[in-house]
């Protein structure tokens, strides 16, 4: 792995072979459904991914991938209808299987979320010292006086200025910008061990954006928490990412470094997103110039969900699903091609 | 904040003219003359001419809305056309009483309305909130005379336990904190409150579900809030709507309710204008009137200061 941690600890403590101690969130085959009276809707189906502490794990996809799903599922932030099955483990807690009342003392400490909208993250009638403060009371007891100490060095950490007349703004008085770095303090309050962030910079100006995603590089750095950043601009994962996870029709189709990855995509629907966005500069680009659309979660095609919009599809793809194949150098990819190269070269080629 | 107010209660003054103006056309406009219920039928002109100069009709309607004007808030609302007495000792003890009646539904209403529709929205779409909606529907649906008859019917004729009208002992100005007295009140005072209750019910209902639904709230729930902690949030985004619905209620109540007021004799401001109506005292009902319109207006400021406690967007809106 090409991750700074990950180097780090290249020799795994003996008496923890099983699991390298450096390994903060497991997920192993998540799924999720939304029950409706219309009938029951996969929306994630066995996603697998794991990071190491103080890891950056970009998301990448297009927008309905499941990206915000995997994140609220890593907190267990989903509606009441959301039903979450597999493996999902976060600093050595069994999130999914979790009781709400022992999930309390982990959200906003151990594992924070800053949300795309700063506009309605906030809420209107609260102050932001007041929205720091009660996060740092309910999870570090600290007394009045010391909680706004803290707001104060946090509105600081995240380059607020005039930050103590900040600290008794309301949220609508405050631009898009330093709404978002309020929130930002916000989610690093408590010191998180681990950091989603749910297209952070999507809602902002373009220059703004740039800022903010610096700032959120920065910070990462110093404050090494490990992250999982969700996008679906591909320079941003560049920005900020060691490894990057592609998400197509809430699955996971390809992991890997984000060196290789650029240099190398393997999956066809990376090497489309790279083709749409590498050609106009790698940055600011939606991703959205694929030929066609994603599928419909509630009427996914047998086969290879990305099939209807390969290039490459033959008629194995639109018979079995891929499942995950583990490469060398920490790669994994979901596609007959790498997983079944000979049958998928034997089978017919789809007629046009 | 303050300038908030102090614009609000300039706001205020113009309205309250307005008020006054109205109510001092209410008698020029309303059709007969208001000196026909007094005067002898075989009046002669000239004594028709002499008691319209004593009550000032014979001055162009400036001056006489000016003279009013400055009688009216020097307390003087004229004489009572029925009873010839001060119209404001008969107006005072019926607001009085009125206003009892009022604090009752209140107290017994707005809490119940508030915590059904609270619990209703909590639990939107369950069979909790199925039977909440009926209820409160039933309760803005149901005539509030036949209510207050059936209860009499109930607890007063049947049961002997509660009694079916008048105020108790001391008659109409002589109310106190006790069990005599609160015997006489409970019953309209329950049939009062039920309408409110169920447009607060429904209103708050409505305001928490929607509150609920905004993105903050899963801020509040990722930063490991607990449960009651997020509903102080959702409740106070809740406050500013939740209190206009019932500062409009509770302006309703006071305004009291002629068919309540009626059906339990309670002598409130309901009951003074309903006989004030049928004997054409004008000048009684011009008071009442006016008084409650003022009550209306005072309340609505005091509900648009008290938003801008719970919303601060309001403040520098
Ligand atoms: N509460 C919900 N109920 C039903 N479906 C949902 C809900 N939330 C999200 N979805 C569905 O899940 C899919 C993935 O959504 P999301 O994770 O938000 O996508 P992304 O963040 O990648 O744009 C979408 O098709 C969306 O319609
Ligand atoms: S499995 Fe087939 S259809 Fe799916 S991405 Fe690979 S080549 Fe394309
Ligand atoms: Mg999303």
């Amino acid at each position: 792995m090409m991750s700074r941690s990950a180097r780090q600890a290249a020799t795994p403590a003996p008496e923890a072979p099983a699991m390298p101690q450096n390994r903060l969130v497991t997920v192993e085959d998540l799924n999720v459904r939304f029950l409706s009276r219309d009938g029951d809707v996969s929306i994630l189906n066995g996603v697998n991914f794991t990071l190491d502490r103080g890891e950056v794990l970009c998301l990448l996809g297009e927008s309905g991938s499941g990206k915000s799903v995997t994140l609220r599922a890593l907190m267990r932030l989903l509606p009441g209808n959301a039903r979450i099955s597999g493996r999902l483990e976060v600093d050595g807690h069994d999130i999914a299987a979790m009781k709400e009342r022992q999930l309390r003392p982990l959200r906003g400490s151990t594992v924070a979320m800053i949300f795309q909208e700063p506009m309605t993250a906030l809420d209107p009638v609260f102050t932001i010292g007041q929205q720091i403060t009660e996060t740092l009371r309910a999870h570090k007891g600290l007394s009045g006086g010391a909680a706004r100490k803290r707001a104060l060095e946090l509105l600081e950490l995240v380059q607020i200025p005039n930050a103590p007349a900040r600290l008794k703004a309301y949220p609508h008085e405050l631009s898009g910008g330093l709404r978002q770095r309020a929130m930002i303090a916000l989610a690093l309050s408590c010191d998180p061990k681990l950091l989603l962030a749910d297209e952070p910079t999507t809602a902002l100006d373009a220059t703004v954006q740039i800022q903010v995603l610096l700032l959120l590089r920065e910070l990462q750095k110093e404050l090494g928490m490990a992250t999982v950043f969700v996008t679906h601009d591909i320079g941003v994962a560049c920005e900020i990412a060691d490894r990057v996870g592609v998400m197509y029709a809430g699955r996971l189709v390809e992991g890997a470094d984000v060196g290789r990855i650029i240099k190398e995509p393997l999956h066809p629907y990376t090497s489309a997103l790279m083709r749409s966005t590498v050609h106009a500069g790698m940055r600011g680009q939606v991703l959205d110039s694929i030929p066609g659309a994603p599928p419909d979660l509630a009427a996914l095609p047998p086969g290879c969900a990305f099939a209807p919009r390969c290039q490459s599809a033959r008629s194995l793809c639109v018979q079995d699903e891929p499942g995950s194949t583990s490469l060398p150098a920490g790669r994994t990819v979901r596609c007959h091609i790498h997983g079944a190269e000979a049958a998928w070269r034997t089978s017919p080629p789809l007629a046009e | 904040m303050i300038l908030y107010v102090i614009r609000r209660l300039l706001l205020a003054i113009p309205i309250a003219i307005g008020v006054t103006i109205v109510c001092f056309s209410l008698i020029h406009l309303a059709p007969g003359d208001p000196l026909s219920t007094v005067l002898p039928d075989n009046a002669t002109p000239e004594v028709v001419e002499e008691i319209r100069a004593a009550y000032g009709f014979d001055k162009p309607l400036p001056v006489q809305y000016l003279v009013w004007l400055g009688n009216v808030v020097s307390g003087d609302f004229g004489l009572s056309i029925q009873s010839r007495r001060p119209v404001l000792g008969d107006i005072v003890p019926a607001v009085q009483n009125t206003m009892i009646l009022a604090f009752a539904a209140v107290l017994i209403g707005f809490p119940f309305g508030t915590i059904l529709g609270a619990i209703a929205g909590y639990s939107q779409g369950s069979l909790t909130d199925k039977v909440v909606t009926a209820i409160s529907i039933t309760g803005v649906s149901v005539p509030h005379y036949w209510l207050g008859m059936v209860l009499v019917v109930i607890f007063a004729v049947n049961m002997g336990a509660l009694p079916a009208m008048g105020m108790g002992p001391g008659g109409q100005s002589d109310f106190a904190l006790n069990w005599a007295h609160l015997r006489h009140l409970l019953l309209p005072a329950i049939t009062l409150s039920v309408i409110p209750a169920g447009i607060i019910a429904r209103s708050v209902r409505a305001t928490i579900a929607d509150v609920r639904k905004k993105d903050f709230v899963s801020t509040l729930r990722a930063k490991g809030l607990s449960p009651a902690w997020v509903f102080l949030h959702v409740a106070k985004n809740a406050a500013p709507v939740v209190l206009a619905v019932c500062g409009l209620q509770f302006a309703q109540l006071l305004g009291g309710s002629i068919l309540v007021e009626t059906v339990f004799s309670w002598p409130g401001t309901g009951f003074l204008m309903n006989s004030a109506i049928f004997t054409r005292d004008l000048p009684v009902l011009q008071g009442t009137i006016l008084v409650l319109s003022l009550f209306f207006v005072v309340i609505n400021l005091l509900v648009d200061v008290l938003q801008t406690v719970f919303d601060p967007r309001i403040r520098r809106g």
